[in-house]
C-alpha cells in the first residue's frame, strides 16, 4: 500500500479496495521502525489521526467523498492546527496548543485528509538546512549525515523516505523548493496570494507562501487543487478561479517556450547539477519544449534585497511572541522589561535572532531608506526582469540550488554562506511567482532538483510540464536505500 | 560596514532581547558582514525606481461591519502563561 | 515678557462601528474583560487583519466635512513597540498615505470672533487594550476587549494659541463626530480623547519651543486645565532662565498639576514600514461622491441657515447648531411649532433650565421635542399665553400627559371671547376711577405706561387667562372714550 501516490491511493481508496484505516496502519508500522531515524515530526499523532481515518471511512461509504478523503498527510509545524501542538519548531511555542485550525488545515480536513504528523522544520522557517530547529535537525533519508534542506525539511524528509504519502510546507525563499531538491521529491511553492495564509505562522508576510511537497507533479495537482482558493480572512490571498490542475496534466508540450536564464548557470553552479539540468533539457527537447536564452540581469540582487525584506518583516512578526497571551515565559520576571528580554532572548534560537536583529536595524530610523526602502526598489526591478522574460517565453528552467545536500554542520557557523544557498530560489519569491523543483536525477549519488517557474497563477503550466518530464522519466520513483518500499 | 556593540545594544532593546556580551560582539561581527552583503545593492541607481511592498498589484478586498466573532476566552486562557479574572497577567506596569 | 502659546492637538476618535478594525469582534463597551477579545485581537500566531470596511467609509465622511484631500490610494503601516496592552507588539496605524490629508475646521471663541484651523491629516488605526493596574497585587491585568477597536486620529496644525481656542477646536471636532454619526463622542468611556503638543515662544519669534505631550486628556474642561497649568509651567522656567524638556506629561486634575512620565521617556523608535499583511486601499471618485451624498447638514451650514432663512440671532444659531442633539431637537420643535424664535426662545430658556436644575441632557429630556412643539403650537394660536404655558411646561416636565389633556384638565385656555374680556375689562375701570382719573389727565406720551396697570388687573382678576392683546385692545377703547 505504501507505495502508492496520492492519485494511486485515492483511486484504491473511492474504490473501496483499501480503507483509510488500514492505509493509516500502514503507515503507523513503518513509521514505527523507521521514523525515529529521521527525526522528521515534531509531533506524532497517531490516535487523532485513527479517528480522522474513521470519519474518512465513512464518507467514503456514502460515495461522496472527495479525491482526497482518507489519505494521511503531515503538516509543516508552521500550520495551526486546533487542539494539537503548533510549534514553529522553537522553544517560545513549544507550549502551544493552537486554539484553531489555518485554513489549509481546514481546507485538507474538509476534503477528508487525515493528519497523521506535524513535521519538523527550521525554527520559524529561518533557515536552509532544518538544523535550526529547537527539536533538531530533521535528517536526509539519501544520506543520514547530510541535511534535508530547509525550512520545510521534516515533509522533505518525511515525503522522500515515504513515512508520508504527501506534505504540506511554506516557501519564503525556497522553503519548499530547496528541500524538494535535496531529498529528491517535487515540491511546489504557488503564486503568492494562490493559497491562504491564514493560520500559517508568519515569518516574512510579503513573501510567505504554502504549497506541497509530493512524490510527483500529479500528486502536486491534486493537493494544491484543495489547499488553492480565495480566504477571506487572509487580505493577501487572491480572488481568483482555481483552474483544473490534474485535468492539464496530460497536455502536450509541444512548442512549448522554456527560456534558460544566463544568470542561473554561472559557474558557481555544481558541474554534476548542471549536467543533470542539461539531460533534462534534452528529455524536454524531445518532447518537442523549445529553449530559448534568457536573461535575468537583477539576479545577483536577489539575495541582498531578501535579506533586508525578510528580516524586516519577520522582526515585527515575532513581536507578538511576548510572553504574555501564549507561549514560552521566562521564569519569576522582576518586571515588564524582564519579562519581556528574557522570554525572547530564551525562547528564541540563535538564527531567529539573528535576522530579529538585522531586520530591527534595517528599519530603524535612519537606515530605512538605505536598506529596507532600497531592497523594496530592487524587488520591483526583480520583478520587472521576471515580466520581461515572460513576454517571450512561457516556463523559465534552472537549477533549484547551486549544490546537493550538505553536511550537517558545515554551515552552521557561517550564515553568510547558508544564505547564498538560496540564489536560485529567493527572486521567486521577491516577484511572487510560482515554481516547483522536481528531481532530474542524482550527482555523487544525491538528488539533483530542477527548478521550473512560472508566470502568475500559471501553476497549470508548471505541472502540466513537470508531469510530461515524469511521464519520460522516472527520478521520481527512486527511494533511498533503507527506505525502499 | 562596522557595527559598535552600542548599537547592538540599542537594537536589542528595541527588539526587546537580552543577549550576553560575547553574543553582542559576535552580533556585531555578523551583522556587519550580513549588511556589506546586502549593500551590494548599491551598485544600481533605483532612484527612478519605485518601491514594491507588495508582489502583486492589487488593492485591498474590505470586510463589511458585521460581528462574526463570539466569546471565546477561556478557550484562549487555556493557553496564556498567567490569567486572573478573566485578564492576562504581567508584572506590575508603573506608569 | 510676552509669550505667546503654540498649540497642537491629536484627537482620537472611537469609530462606532459594530466590529472591530481588523476582526470581527463586538466592539460594544462595558463587556467583561477579554471577552470581545478574538484570536485576531490577541495575535494569535498566524492570524491577519481584514479591513472593516465601515471605518474606511467613516474616516471618508470625516475628511469630506472638512473638505480635506482623500486619498485615492491609503496604506497601513505598522508602528512597532511593546506594550502589554498591544497584543501583536505593533499598532496597525497609518504613516505615508493617510486616508485623509489636509482640511479646516472654523472655531467661534466666547468673544464672537471666528478662526480657521488647518488640520494636517486624519488617519486610521487600532485601538490598544486596557491596563489595570489595581486589584491584582504585583501584576497588571490587561483587558484586551479594547484591542482592535477603530479610531481616527485627526492631528491639528500647530495653530491653536490658546487654552480657548483648543477647547473651542476639541468641541468643535466633537460636534462634528456627532453629526457625522461616525462616534458617540462618549468621553467617560473613552471615545473621545485628546493629547496636546503645548509650547510657548516669545512674541515675534518664528521657531517653536520645545514641547511637552500632554497625555490622554478625556475632558473640556480638563484640556482647558491641564494647557493653562502646562502653559504656566512653562513660562515660570523659561523666566527662571531654565529650559523646557521634550517629554510626555500627564495631567493630574486632583492636584491641577502635569507631571512628567519618566517609564514613557525612553527614546522609542517606533520602526513604521508597510503592513505586508494588507495592501493598500483604494478609494474611487466614485466611492467620495456617493458617501458625499449622504453626508447630513452640518454644523456651519446649520448655523448659516439659522441666521440667514429663520432669522435668528448669531448666538441663538451658534448654541443650536453646537450639539447634534440640541440641533435636532430644535427642528423636530420646529417643524410642529413653525415659530423659529419662539422654539429658539423655549430651548434655550425653560428647556435648558429645566434640564440644567436636574443635570440632564437634552436626549435625556422627560419634554420630548414633539410634546414640547405641541405646547409651543398652544402659545401660537393664542390657547396659551406664555405664563400659562409655563404652567403647563412644568406639569408636563412630571407627567406624561399631552400639552392639550393638561390644558383641559387645568381649565387654563385662554380666554380670547372679547365679551368676556369686557366684562373684566369693565369691573376694573369701574374699581379704580383715581386712576382713570389720572390716566385721562396725562398727556398722551404717557399714557402707555399707565394703561399697564390696569392690564396688570385685569390679567390678574381672570386668573392669566384673558389674551393680553384683546385685554390691550378693549382697554384702551374704553379708557380713551
Amino acid at each position: 500500500m505504501l507505495q502508492h501516490t496520492l492519485a494511486e491511493l485515492s483511486a484504491l481508496l473511492l474504490a473501496r479496495k483499501i480503507s483509510s484505516e488500514e492505509l493509516l496502519r500502514a503507515y503507523i508500522d513503518r513509521n514505527e521502525t523507521l521514523g525515529r531515524e529521521l527525526n522528521c515530526f515534531i509531533s506524532f499523532i497517531p490516535e487523532l489521526a485513527l479517528e480522522q481515518a474513521r470519519r474518512a471511512d465513512k464518507l467514503l461509504q456514502t460515495g461522496e467523498a472527495s479525491a482526497l478523503a482518507g489519505i494521511p498527510i503531515g503538516h509543516k509545524d508552521i500550520f495551526c492546527t486546533e487542539g494539537i501542538k503548533t510549534s514553529c519548531a522553537s522553544r517560545i511555542l513549544d507550549n502551544f496548543i493552537a486554539p484553531y485550525n489555518a485554513t489549509v488545515v481546514e481546507r485538507l480536513n474538509k476534503a477528508g485528509m487525515v493528519t497523521l504528523a506535524k513535521t519538523n522544520m527550521d525554527e520559524f522557517a529561518m533557515g536552509s538546512s532544518n538544523e535550526t530547529s529547537f527539536y533538531g535537525a530533521s535528517l536526509n533519508p539519501w544520506d543520514k549525515q547530510r541535511v534535508p534542506g530547509g525550512s520545510s525539511g521534516g515533509s522533505a524528509s518525511a515525503v522522500a523516505a515515504r513515512l508520508l504519502p504527501a506534505a504540506t510546507g511554506t516557501d519564503t525563499g525556497g522553503s519548499i523548493r530547496q528541500p524538494a531538491a535535496f531529498c529528491g521529491i517535487s515540491g511546489l511553492k504557488p503564486t503568492y496570494g494562490r493559497v491562504s495564509r491564514y493560520g500559517m505562522i508568519a515569518f516574512a508576510s510579503s513573501l510567505d507562501q504554502g504549497g506541497t511537497l509530493t512524490r510527483d507533479a500529479r500528486d502536486s495537482a491534486m493537493l494544491l487543487g484543495e489547499m488553492a482558493g480565495f480566504d477571506p480572512l487572509d487580505s493577501t490571498s487572491v480572488d481568483h478561479p482555481v483552474d483544473d490542475y490534474t485535468g492539464a496534466l496530460d497536455k502536450p508540450i509541444e512548442g512549448l517556450r522554456v527560456g534558460l536564464p544566463k544568470q542561473f548557470f554561472n559557474s558557481k553552479l555544481d558541474s554534476g547539477i548542471a549536467d543533470r539540468i542539461d539531460d533534462a533539457i534534452k528529455e524536454l527537447e524531445k518532447a518537442g519544449a523549445r529553449i530559448f536564452d534568457i536573461e535575468l540581469p537583477n539576479t545577483h540582487l536577489s539575495i541582498p534585497a531578501y535579506y533586508v525584506i525578510s528580516p524586516a518583516e519577520c522582526s515585527s512578526n515575532l513581536e507578538r511572541y511576548d510572553g504574555v497571551r501564549f507561549g514560552y515565559r521566562c521564569e519569576n520576571p522582576v518586571d515588564l522589561s524582564d519579562l519581556y528580554c528574557r522570554s525572547r532572548e530564551e525562547g528564541f534560537g540563535k538564527e531567529v535572532k539573528r535576522r530579529i536583529m538585522i531586520g530591527t536595524y534595517v528599519l530603524s530610523s535612519g537606515y530605512y531608506d538605505a536598506y529596507y526602502l532600497k531592497a523594496q526598489k530592487v524587488r520591483r526591478l526583480i520583478r520587472d526582469d521576471f515580466q520581461q522574460a515572460f513576454s517571450q517565453v512561457d516556463v523559465i528552467l534552472g537549477p533549484t540550488t547551486p549544490s546537493t545536500a550538505f553536511k550537517l554542520n558545515e554551515n552552521m557557523d557561517d550564515p553568510l554562506n547558508m544564505y547564498l544557498s538560496d540564489i536560485f530560489t529567493v527572486s521567486v519569491n521577491l516577484a511572487g511567482l510560482p515554481a516547483m523543483s522536481i528531481p532530474v536525477g542524482f550527482s555523487d549519488s544525491l538528488p539533483v532538483g530542477m527548478q521550473l517557474i512560472g508566470n502568475y497563477f500559471d501553476e497549470s503550466r508548471l505541472l502540466n510540464l513537470a508531469h510530461q518530464y515524469q511521464t519520460v522519466t522516472d527520478w521520481h520513483e527512486h527511494t533511498a536505500e533503507g527506505f525502499e518500499l | 560596514m562596522s557595527i559598535d556593540s552600542s548599537e547592538i545594544r540599542k537594537i536589542a532593546w528595541l527588539a526587546r532581547l537580552a543577549p550576553g556580551e560575547s553574543e553582542i560582539s559576535d552580533s556585531a561581527l555578523e551583522m556587519g558582514r550580513i549588511l556589506d552583503m546586502v549593500e551590494q545593492m548599491n551598485s544600481i541607481d533605483t532612484s527612478e525606481v519605485e518601491a514594491l511592498a507588495h508582489p502583486l498589484d492589487i488593492c485591498a478586498r474590505l470586510r463589511a461591519d458585521e460581528v462574526t466573532e463570539t466569546d471565546n476566552r477561556e478557550h484562549f486562557h487555556r493557553i496564556a502563561p498567567s490569567v486572573a479574572e478573566g485578564h492576562y497577567l504581567v508584572p506590575k506596569v508603573i506608569e | 515678557m510676552n509669550w505667546e502659546t503654540v498649540i497642537g492637538l491629536e484627537i482620537h476618535v472611537q469609530l462606532s462601528t459594530r466590529s472591530k478594525i481588523f476582526s470581527g469582534a463586538s466592539c460594544e463597551y462595558g463587556a467583561e474583560a477579554n471577552t470581545q477579545a478574538c484570536a485576531v485581537d490577541l495575535g494569535l500566531p498566524g492570524v491577519l487583519p481584514v479591513i472593516n470596511e465601515a471605518a474606511i467609509r467613516s474616516a471618508i465622511k470625516f475628511g469630506l466635512a472638512i473638505g480635506a484631500d482623500i486619498a485615492e490610494k491609503s496604506v497601513f503601516a505598522r508602528k512597532n513597540y511593546f506594550y502589554p496592552d498591544l497584543p501583536k507588539g505593533y499598532q496597525i496605524s497609518q504613516f505615508e498615505l493617510p486616508v485623509v490629508s489636509g482640511g479646516q475646521v472654523e472655531i467661534q471663541l466666547d468673544d464672537g470672533s471666528q478662526r480657521t484651523i488647518n488640520v494636517t491629516r486624519a488617519h486610521l488605526e487600532e485601538d490598544a487594550g486596557k491596563s489595570v493596574h489595581e486589584g491584582f497585587g504585583n501584576s497588571t491585568g490587561i483587558d484586551l476587549n479594547r484591542a482592535g477597536t477603530p479610531l481616527i486620529e485627526i492631528v491639528s496644525e500647530p495653530e491653536l494659541r490658546s487654552a480657548e481656542e483648543a477647547v473651542a477646536y476639541m468641541k468643535k471636532i466633537h460636534t462634528l463626530v456627532r453629526y457625522l454619526d461616525i462616534s458617540d463622542g462618549n468621553m467617560q468611556e473613552g471615545s473621545f480623547r485628546c493629547d496636546a503638543n503645548v509650547s510657548i515662544r516669545r512674541k515675534g519669534e518664528e521657531k517653536l519651543g520645545t514641547r511637552a505631550e500632554l497625555k490622554n486628556i478625556n475632558s473640556f474642561k480638563f484640556v482647558e486645565q491641564a494647557i493653562e497649568i502646562e502653559i504656566e509651567r512653562q513660562i515660570e522656567i523659561l523666566e527662571d532662565g531654565g529650559k523646557v524638556v521634550q517629554e510626555t506629561r500627564l495631567y493630574d486634575p486632583g492636584n491641577n498639576e502635569t507631571r512628567s512620565m519618566r517609564s514613557k521617556e525612553e527614546a522609542n523608535d517606533y520602526r513604521y514600514f508597510p503592513d505586508p499583511d494588507l495592501l493598500p486601499v483604494a478609494i474611487t471618485k466614485e466611492d467620495i461622491e456617493t458617501i458625499r451624498s449622504q453626508l447630513p447638514e452640518l454644523p456651519d451650514a446649520l448655523r448659516a441657515r439659522f441666521m440667514n432663512e429663520l432669522d435668528l440671532s448669531e448666538y441663538d444659531s451658534n448654541v443650536l447648531s453646537a450639539n447634534k442633539d440640541v440641533t435636532d431637537f430644535f427642528q423636530t420643535t420646529l417643524a410642529l411649532a413653525r415659530d423659529a424664535k419662539l422654539c429658539a426662545n423655549w430651548i434655550m430658556g425653560e428647556l435648558s433650565a429645566a434640564l440644567n436644575k436636574e443635570n440632564k441632557e437634552i436626549n435625556e429630556s422627560p419634554v420630548s421635542a414633539e410634546r414640547l412643539g405641541a405646547l409651543i403650537q398652544r402659545i401660537k394660536d393664542g390657547t396659551l399665553s406664555n405664563k400659562t404655558a409655563k404652567q403647563v411646561f412644568e406639569i408636563m416636565w412630571t407627567s406624561e400627559d399631552s400639552p392639550d389633556s393638561i390644558i383641559e384638565a387645568q381649565g387654563l385656555q385662554q380666554l380670547t371671547d372679547s365679551s368676556e374680556i369686557e366684562k373684566f375689562v369693565d369691573s376694573v375701570i369701574n374699581d379704580n376711577p383715581q386712576q382713570l382719573e389720572q390716566y385721562r389727565n396725562s398727556p398722551i406720551e404717557k399714557r402707555g405706561k399707565l394703561i399697564g396697570f390696569f392690564v396688570g388687573q385685569v390679567m390678574k382678576n381672570s386668573g392669566g387667562k384673558a389674551n393680553p392683546q384683546e385685554v390691550n385692545r378693549l382697554l384702551k377703547e374704553k379708557l380713551e372714550s
